[in-house]
């Protein structure tokens, strides 16, 4: 009973912000929104005059589009594998947070598989994936894997958000008649009662338990495109595994940067609190210490060894002529410094964490040019050719252009989503409340150690 | 099976003479009129058995270019030529760097200048290696990373052993292309340029012309040259004989004047397949750099400046 009447008056808080545009906010969408129609002409530009637009030839044959497709995709696969893991372990302080995980699962997983099209020189023949589909083609498992992933991540958001549904459905704020009959639909007829409840939380934790390996399989299939592929740098068994840890390593930056923003702009300290950097904080470390480890190993085996084309590889990384800035900032700043900063009590703040992860999500990014561009610019067979667009990669306005329309796409959903639906789950957060007013009871004392003297 | 052990005969034998005729410099005398030098004229020529016979002029005939018996059979390209299992050897020794290998399948499938589907690198394999000229095909590899990661089926793997492309099939992801470790395979960028569109076939994966845009091509062993008889451009445009092109069922192979067993050439000359150690198990072998017929430098003589300074890394 608590709950429902914890619920109405959160709502009643959040109700500004989902009724109301401010003047900020809509120039915020502008901003945004002209990125984004800028990209469109860049995207017209190029299905106009085919890829010779962009930056890629035939030796570095993907470029950004796909450095951004790694990026995005794994950004959306940390919300599921987040909110999977907070769920099932049931950790309270979890329920303010997930409407934004869940979130981002969906806008990102929404937007990384668009730069995959942008690599597909005919997107008027891609109905052809359907019709001759090849198994063996880790195209074909990627294009399984995102859209099975698709399904689960909405369904997660979904389900996770039907209670608020009911209440926005039931609420006493006036809205318009097509937006609450919206809400009445999406909320599936819910009227709380303890079947429902029960069926609820059954499926979300059926969902969680699926949910988690997914992410681990669908992760990995997005490394074994690079994987499967006799190219140095790529061709690493150690590829799958690793493409999960960076995605989640991402994906939780993103986190805490969603956090931190909605934090600031909706005014909502009271429940995005210090704790929740904190704690993703602690996440954040441990993630990139796995990270961190993977990384050295990796680089350590091609390096020692010194096999031909991985020496070449390795030598382009580290020469501060070549991508050595890039490499040094990406595998020490995206890593270290995070550690050292939330590690660190005395540096630990929301400050200092959201300056990590937003240090971290961009070190993440340059990393993926890093796999992806050098790699290609060292073909086994030597290329003699003169051509310096051939020899050398670098992104041309149009692949610029669509990077920020794909950024400013993320923006525009995630805002356009926090106006149909509280962006702290209600019912969520109204029982999270509720809890941790009664007293603490330990439930699991500590075992008694007799120690053998 | 006696059908096709004549077909097999015939094409050797119409290769052969082929390259008689192209070697001789006497292609048009040779070949002009057919029905005018019947019976007058015949030709000693090798047999894949190793018997010397005689073959009527008339039996040579001219290189049209014209791919009329791909389109003729109407065939989809997909089914690979019976019997077969067709095989290259390319005699590094032999190389000049002529170029004519290149010119030559650019013409045959109206491709521009700048886009070199068969490639003459120069190669140095260590610092204190002598440099070679190295000739590139496609190795229509028995293993081949391509076919395995193209996901709609747009490039194959056929029974005679060579890879095409369907470019009506190909999406363009150019998955392909991070598959393959030899850069064998090129992109149409922009929409591709057809040189002398007027001559050109209709598409099919055999004649792999005209380019069609935003699809991937590469060398595909001329299999419409194959199907009538003849040898691909690259083989008889080569004034030097490097290209030994043949079956490997018959174990034969030829670059037009000479005809060889492939086995015992492969084991005269310890030919090898380049990178072995992928395990793409190449259906191109090469014969090491050895006793060489020119320098090395004579591969620079007549380039054109932009040529030479794709090798200036090696020199």
């Amino acid at each position: 009973m608590n709950i429902e009447k914890t619920s109405k008056s959160l709502l009643k808080e959040f109700w500004p912000q989902l009724s109301n545009w401010t003047m900020r906010e809509l120039l915020w969408l502008g901003f945004w929104g002209i990125l984004f129609l800028f990209g469109m002409y860049a995207l017209y530009v190029q299905v106009t005059e085919g890829h010779i637009v962009t930056g890629m030839r035939d030796h570095v044959i993907w470029g950004v589009y796909i450095v951004n497709f790694i990026f995005f995709i794994g950004i959306g696969y940390t919300g599921a594998i987040l909110g999977g893991f907070l769920h099932l372990f049931d950790a309270e302080w979890r329920k303010p947070l997930m409407r934004m995980a869940a979130l981002m699962t969906v806008i990102s997983v929404i937007i990384g598989p668009l730069y995959i099209l942008l690599c597909i020189g005919r997107l008027d023949r891609l109905y052809f994936l359907f019709i001759h589909p090849r198994l063996q083609s880790p195209i074909v498992w990627d294009v399984v894997a995102v859209m099975t992933f698709l399904v689960g991540g909405v369904l997660f958001l979904y389900l996770l958000a039907i209670r608020d549904f009911a209440i926005l459905a039931r609420t006493e704020e006036t809205m318009p008649a097509w937006r609450r009959k919206l809400y009445q639909f999406f909320s599936a007829g819910f009227i709380n009662t303890r079947m429902q409840r029960r069926d609820l939380k059954l499926a979300l934790n059926v969902l969680s338990f699926i949910l988690i390996p997914t992410v681990i399989i669908v992760s990995s299939v997005l490394s074994w495109i690079f994987g499967m592929t006799l190219r140095p740098g790529w061709h690493s068994t150690i590829f799958g595994p690793y493409f999960v840890l960076a995605a989640i390593y991402t994906g939780t930056g993103v986190m805490v940067l969603i956090m931190y923003a909605f934090r600031k702009l909706h005014k909502l300290e009271a429940y995005i609190q210090e704790r929740h950097f904190v704690y993703l904080g602690y996440i954040l470390i441990a993630l990139g210490a796995g990270y961190g480890y993977f990384t050295f190993s990796e680089y350590l085996t091609d390096w020692y060894t010194s096999e031909k084309w991985n020496a070449e590889v390795i030598h382009k990384l580290m020469d501060l002529n070549q991508y050595g800035w890039m490499f040094y900032f990406a595998n020490f700043a995206g890593i270290l410094v995070p550690i050292i900063l939330i590690g660190i009590p005395k540096f630990r703040s929301i400050n200092t964490i959201t300056f990590s992860a937003a240090l971290l999500v961009l070190a993440m990014w340059f990393k993926r040019y890093l796999i992806i561009v050098p790699t290609l610019e060292s073909p086994l067979l030597p290329m003699q050719d003169i051509r310096p667009e051939y020899v050398h990669y670098s992104a041309t306005w149009v692949e610029w252009a669509l990077t920020g329309a794909g950024i400013a796409m993320f923006m525009i959903l995630f805002k356009l989503a926090s106006k149909f639906i509280p962006i702290v789950p209600v019912w969520e957060t109204a029982e999270q409340i509720e809890k941790e007013k009664k007293p603490v009871v330990n439930n699991n004392p500590q075992p008694v150690v007799s120690s053998p003297s | 099976m006696d059908n096709d052990k004549s077909k097999r005969r015939n094409f050797i034998r119409t290769g052969l003479a082929l390259g008689l005729a192209t070697v001789a410099g006497a292609a048009n005398e040779l070949l002009g009129d057919p029905k005018e030098k019947s019976g007058k004229n015949t030709v000693k020529l090798l047999s894949p058995d190793g018997e010397i016979v005689e073959v009527d002029s008339s039996e040579l005939k001219l290189e049209t270019h014209d791919h009329a018996g791909t389109m003729a059979r109407n065939v989809t390209g997909r089914e690979g030529i019976e019997g077969r299992k067709f095989v290259m050897v390319i005699d590094l020794g032999r190389c000049r760097n002529a170029r004519k290998c290149v010119t030559a399948c650019q013409k045959m499938h109206h491709i521009p200048e700048n886009k070199e589907w068969l490639q003459v690198k120069l190669m140095k394999d260590n610092d204190n290696a002598a440099p070679y000229w190295f000739p590139k095909t496609c190795f229509h590899c028995d293993n081949p990373p391509c076919v395995k990661v193209c996901p709609v089926d747009a490039t194959f793997k056929r029974s005679d052993g060579l890879v095409l492309i369907d470019n009506e099939r190909c999406i363009g992801c150019k998955f392909c292309m991070a598959g393959c470790p030899y850069s064998t395979r090129v992109f149409n960028w922009g929409e591709p340029e057809v040189i002398e569109p007027t001559s050109c076939p209709p598409y099919s994966p055999e004649t792999s012309t005209p380019s069609k845009h935003s699809t991937v091509e590469k060398c595909d062993f001329c299999p419409d040259m194959v199907r009538e008889g003849k040898l691909p451009d690259c083989v008889t445009a080569c004034p030097n004989g490097v290209f030994f092109f043949g079956d490997e069922n018959e174990d034969t192979v030829t670059n037009g004047s000479e005809t060889v067993r492939f086995s015992a050439l492969l084991k005269e000359k310890s030919g090898y397949r380049y990178m072995e150690e992928l395990g793409t198990k190449p259906r191109v072998y090469y014969l090491p750099p050895s006793s060489r017929m020119f320098p090395v430098e004579r591969g620079f003589k007549n380039l054109t400046p932009e040529l030479k300074a794709r090798f200036k890394d090696v020199q």
